[in-house]
């Protein structure tokens, strides 16, 4: 049987790669992309907890699909805005969108 | 052999590799490698019979003979075709990218072939019993539509991006009709394996159960895999061939045997979830008999596919779309509630069969008889509401044109006056 | 410490799928490829779902992400194209978000590998039960009065509003 621990190292490095991805890159669709890596490294940290210590109860199975409800709707809207936005300014530059800036 | 429970290939073998002396985790490692090979073999050499099968009913429809020169009735004819497309120059357009451009058709193909992994051929033989295994087999079939993509963009062609989108949005549309139709064998069978949902079966078939489910499911099969009516995805007096415009020689001809085996492993899960799989007479005493029945069962459709094929005309891309968003949809989702609301019904006043007499078809009857009720009830309300919207169409069309011919009338006064 | 059979194995395929392919994602300057990347990366996580004997979220990752997210950031990628290849890949705060990536992974290794929750969950002397619960269970979960039925509609109204905010924002204005 695998140790919990390398399951766990998997998904911290699977969200740390995706926090590198959503600070340093300057393409929103990019950013969203690493969004969605942060998502599913959480969902393994999730399940390998579930699998490892309550595998009797449901619970941590049914918070990961919730996960994914909520992935699933938070990139269908961003990528809504993120096409809006190029079609009005023609750029998906994160630093171009800059209206509001004093 | 000897009196062992076979439960799949793997647990067949290895009993005789390690009484032949060999290492007992060799021996399973070999009996895997040989089951996986039997099982993506299968399918790649059966795809040489259905388009012949296909080549040969297309013509008849048409009044001509089709091929009949390569082989006894012109089955070799598609070894023929394998074999040109196999010396073909294998051209790479420039400017594409190459990685995407070799994985595309690979891809296309391991989407289709990975299916026939999980049907059950028999009582006994079947490659891995999934408890989940009506969701692996449409989780497959989406990755299909990540192929087409991958060609269309990495072709480095307009055309060919073109065609991969609307064939992308026409496939992604039809996905959801198709799912809501499973749900509703899943809900009869109480599982979601495939070997559990053809055991259900033993009593009364789903397509008896739920005839609304199965039309809504074979019609979405019609569109996931390109065929009449909605073929405009490949389209291949239109535009071009579509997607695979770039494609020469074997790549080419991977995308064409994916494109037949996808259709013929459509109506072999119809087969298998509404039309009872491997179950028939004399299954029990010789278990192989069931991998006969099912492909007979799956001929049935298939033919009817085939047939249809070459009689309907194709419709446009946005007739295509109107109708699944505002036909299929919606009558998938009000499909699911009630059955869902019927079944639960049944069950609780006791109708529905017990597990000891499951197998019985007597006792299937009331519960079968009560869905397929309701399905006509539901098919009868859906065929009114159509009729009465049909109706006020040609009202509304009637009346603007008497308005339009009174308007010419007053402008243009008649020479009598 | 880890014996050598075919579970070790495809358990560091899938992890190197899923770490290599979350580098390509981050580090890729053509979106399509950054694109196609993720979804090898999240086929890897697909695969350590079903190590996990959770095969049900393994079906449903590789249907609704790679089936439809992935395809959508396609689509995406596709119809913002003039951008894409012109400018450099990371911004001016590239080294400051490198750092701020391996400070949170060493904290994430210290609180997996140092005891800081006491004696159970990430010890690996302590044993994996074999009872596990079904697709059944997650199923009965999910309505269950007492259980998680609340989340799941809140969930259903929050995709269909996504849905619908989705359709509104992205249209053209004709």
């Amino acid at each position: 049987m695998i140790p919990l621990w390398m399951y766990l190292i998997v998904a911290a490095g699977m969200f740390c790669i995706g926090v590198y991805g959503v600070l340093a890159r300057r393409n929103a669709i990019a950013i969203l992309m690493s969004v969605e890596l942060m998502l599913s490294a959480v969902n393994i940290n999730l399940v390998a907890f579930w699998r490892y210590v309550t595998p009797q109860n449901m619970s941590g199975q049914a918070f990961a699909a919730f996960v994914f409800v909520i992935a699933a709707a938070e990139a269908a809207v961003g990528l809504a805005i993120v096409i809006s936005i190029y079609r009005t300014r023609r750029s998906v530059i994160v630093d171009d969108v800059n209206v509001l800036r004093g | 052999m000897e009196t062992q429970q076979c439960i799949n290939i793997i647990e067949t073998m290895v009993p005789c590799l390690v009484r032949s002396g060999t290492d007992p985790g060799l021996a399973q490692f070999l009996s895997i490698i040989i089951g996986v090979l039997i099982v993506t073999l299968m399918p790649l050499v059966l795809v040489i019979l259905f388009i012949w099968l296909e080549r040969k009913i297309a013509a008849r429809v048409q009044d001509r003979i089709g091929p009949n020169r390569v082989g006894p009735f012109g089955l070799l004819q598609n070894v023929a075709d394998a074999v040109k497309l196999i010396i073909k120059e294998d051209i790479t357009p420039a400017g594409a990218d190459r990685l995407i451009y070799n994985a595309a058709p690979v891809i296309a193909i391991l989407s289709v072939i990975l299916v026939w992994g999980a049907i059950p051929y028999s009582p006994i033989h079947i490659g891995a019993d999934l408890s989940i295994g009506v969701v692996y087999v449409v989780a497959i079939g989406s990755v299909g539509t990540l192929a087409i993509m991958m060609a269309g963009w990495s072709s480095n062609n307009k055309y060919a991006l073109l065609g991969a989108f609307r064939a992308v949005a026409a496939l992604i549309s039809y996905e959801i009709p198709m799912i809501l139709a499973l749900l509703i064998p899943v809900m009869i069978a109480g599982t979601m394996s495939m070997q559990g949902i053809v055991e259900a079966q033993q009593g009364m078939w789903f397509i008896v159960s739920a005839p609304i489910a199965a039309l809504i499911f074979y019609i979405s099969n019609l569109a996931e895999t390109g065929r009449a009516p909605f073929d405009l995805v490949e389209a291949e007096s239109e535009l071009v061939a579509g997607y695979n415009i770039e494609y020469s020689g074997m790549k080419f001809g991977l995308f064409m045997a994916s494109e037949f085996l996808h259709s013929f492993t459509a109506n072999l899960l119809f087969a298998v979830i509404f039309l009872g799989g491997w179950s028939g007479p004399f299954v029990a005493q010789l278990p192989l008999l069931g991998f006969v029945w099912l492909m007979a069962k799956t001929l049935v459709p298939y033919i009817f596919t085939l047939v249809l094929r070459a009689t309907i005309p194709r419709v446009r891309i946005d007739q295509m779309m109107a109708f699944n968003w505002k036909f299929l949809v919606p009558i998938a989702i009000v499909n699911v509630l009630i059955t869902a609301l019927v079944l639960k019904i049944v069950q609780t006043v006791g109708l529905s069969p017990s597990p000891e007499n499951a197998t019985d078809f007597v006792a299937n009857l009331p519960q079968g008889l009560i869905l397929f009720a309701t399905n006509l009830f539901m098919a009868f309300i859906v065929l009114n509401m159509l009729r009465n919207q049909g109706r006020r169409e040609r009202m509304a069309d009637q009346a603007r044109m008497l308005r339009t011919v009174e308007q010419d009338k007053q402008i243009v006064p008649s020479a009598a006056h | 410490m880890l014996e050598l059979n075919a579970q070790t194995i495809v358990f560091f395929v899938f992890s190197l799928l899923t770490l290599g392919g979350a580098l390509g994602v981050v580090t890729n300057r053509n979106l399509i490829h950054g694109a196609i990347y993720l979804i090898i990366s999240l086929f890897g996580g697909a695969g350590l779902f079903v190590l996990l004997s959770a095969p049900f979220l393994a079906a449903v990752q590789v249907l609704v992400y790679i089936g439809a997210i992935a395809i959508l950031i396609i689509f995406a990628v596709m119809l913002t194209r003039s951008m894409t290849q012109l400018r450099e890949v990371f911004n001016g705060q590239w080294w400051a978000s490198a750092l701020v990536g391996v400070l949170l992974f060493t904290l994430l290794i210290g609180g997996v590998i140092l005891p800081v929750w006491g004696n159970s969950g990430t010890n690996p002397n302590l044993p994996v039960s074999d009872l596990v619960a079904t697709t059944q269970d997650l199923g009965v979960a999910l309505v269950d009065g007492n259980q998680y039925v609340l989340p799941f509609e809140v969930a259903s109204m929050l995709l269909t509003a996504a849905m619908i905010g989705a359709i509104v924002i992205a249209r053209e204005d004709d």
